[in-house]
């Protein structure tokens, strides 16, 4: 079982290697990722929302729907918690 | 669990007055430095998830240099599920109240009719009230995380 | 000789996250402790969420925090600021690892309570029983 897990392992990480062959260099600035949508909010963020802070400003406004599902998902935990472990004190 | 008993009817491991003073000096700061985090968000690293953190490590800094019981102590139970409950509700309400004044959901420059500040600093007011909804609700969360994990959801013992 | 030693500095950090990862999906399938399995988990998020900041650097760079006045006058130019976007994304992802670990810890103990043990094979005998 052991050695068919380190068999499974190792075919995966090679197929991962080989596809890193086609990803782009570390630190370039024209790479798929650093083109589409990041320059729009390092460009506009500032001016539409004046919060300097570039990240800040993108957690609370643009993806403010994300932002507040992950709140919700956090409340959920807390609950998931305490209807698992808590018991009834009577 | 009857280990944990023992250990926890007799002296703690870790009980030495250096520790508790040391943490009593400690967690006014650490509390103060989480506000800081939290309302400093715009303007340097830092936001309502990693304030709240800041803020919720203070309690269970508490729990671990004395006991549950102290930190129950100073942050109550009921006080703590107040907490998390406003800080989900401060979220979706200033985006539900976007929605009321207008706006579209999550639009904070239609809060501008309420309070004429400009809708572009309405944009970076709002983002500041969320933060704050998302640093009560991290906060409590992680305490009661802690509690519960750390005694079995008994509240009585921790580690 | 000189353009593999170009590959090899342009790719070696995406290599780290690999062996990261595996090192996590190995304790994910290979190990028969849940918690071992949790912190493979955990492992693997690690590996992910470096990842995907490693996708926003800009050589040279600045951090995303800009000069408000500044940038009102004159404007900015994207490539000089690195990627804000997987910060932003890795955020909501370390918070969610955080709770994903929490429940996972609550659900062990309360296994641990219902059988007394941790080991998945010992569970399962336990089950059938």
């Amino acid at each position: 079982m052991k050695a068919l897990a380190l068999i499974a392992t190792v075919i995966t990480g090679i197929l991962l290697l080989y596809g890193t062959r086609d990803f782009p260099a570390w630190g370039d600035p024209q790479s798929p990722a650093n083109r589409h949508l990041s320059p729009y909010y390092i460009e506009n963020a500032v001016a539409e929302t004046h919060v300097p802070n570039v990240v800040t400003a993108v957690l609370g406004d643009y993806r403010g729907y994300d932002t507040m599902f992950e709140t919700v998902v956090i409340f959920c935990a807390g609950m998931a918690v305490a209807s698992v472990l808590r018991r009834n004190k009577s | 669990m009857k280990q944990r008993l023992e250990r926890a009817t007799g002296q703690h491991p870790g009980d030495s007055p250096i520790i508790k003073t040391s943490v009593r000096l400690l967690v006014p700061f650490v509390q103060l430095f989480g506000l800081y985090v939290i309302v400093h968000g715009h303007y340097s690293p830092g936001g309502g998830f990693q304030g709240g953190v800041a803020l919720g490590a203070s309690f269970i800094l508490l729990a671990l240099a004395y006991d549950l019981k102290t930190s129950i102590r100073h942050f109550s139970e009921g006080a703590n599920a107040v907490l998390a409950n406003t800080g989900a509700l401060i979220y979706t309400g200033v985006a539900a109240l976007c929605a009321v004044m207008g706006g579209l959901f999550l639009d904070y420059s239609a809060l501008d009719k309420l309070i004429p500040l400009g809708p572009i600093e309405w944009r970076s007011f709002g983002i500041f009230l969320v933060e704050v909804g998302v640093g009560l609700a991290v906060m409590s969360i992680m305490v009661s995380l802690f509690w519960d994990i750390s005694s079995g959801g008994e509240m009585d013992e921790g580690l | 000789m000189d353009g593999m030693l170009q590959e090899v500095v342009a790719k070696y950090n995406y290599w780290i996250y690999v062996v990261l990862m595996m090192i996590g999906f190995y304790a994910m399938i290979g190990k028969r402790n849940l918690v071992k399995k949790l912190l493979g988990m955990n492992i693997f998020q690690t590996a992910i969420i470096l990842f995907f900041v490693s996708t926003g650097v800009k050589r040279g760079g600045g951090i995303p925090i800009l000069d408000k006045y500044k940038v009102l006058a004159e404007g900015i130019d994207p490539t000089q600021i690195v990627n804000p976007l997987p910060h932003v994304l890795m955020l909501t992802a370390i918070v969610v690892s955080v709770s994903v670990t929490g429940v996972a810890l609550a659900v062990m103990q309360r296994i641990h309570r219902e059988y007394g043990t941790l080991e998945e094979d010992e569970i399962l005998e336990r089950i059938s029983e």
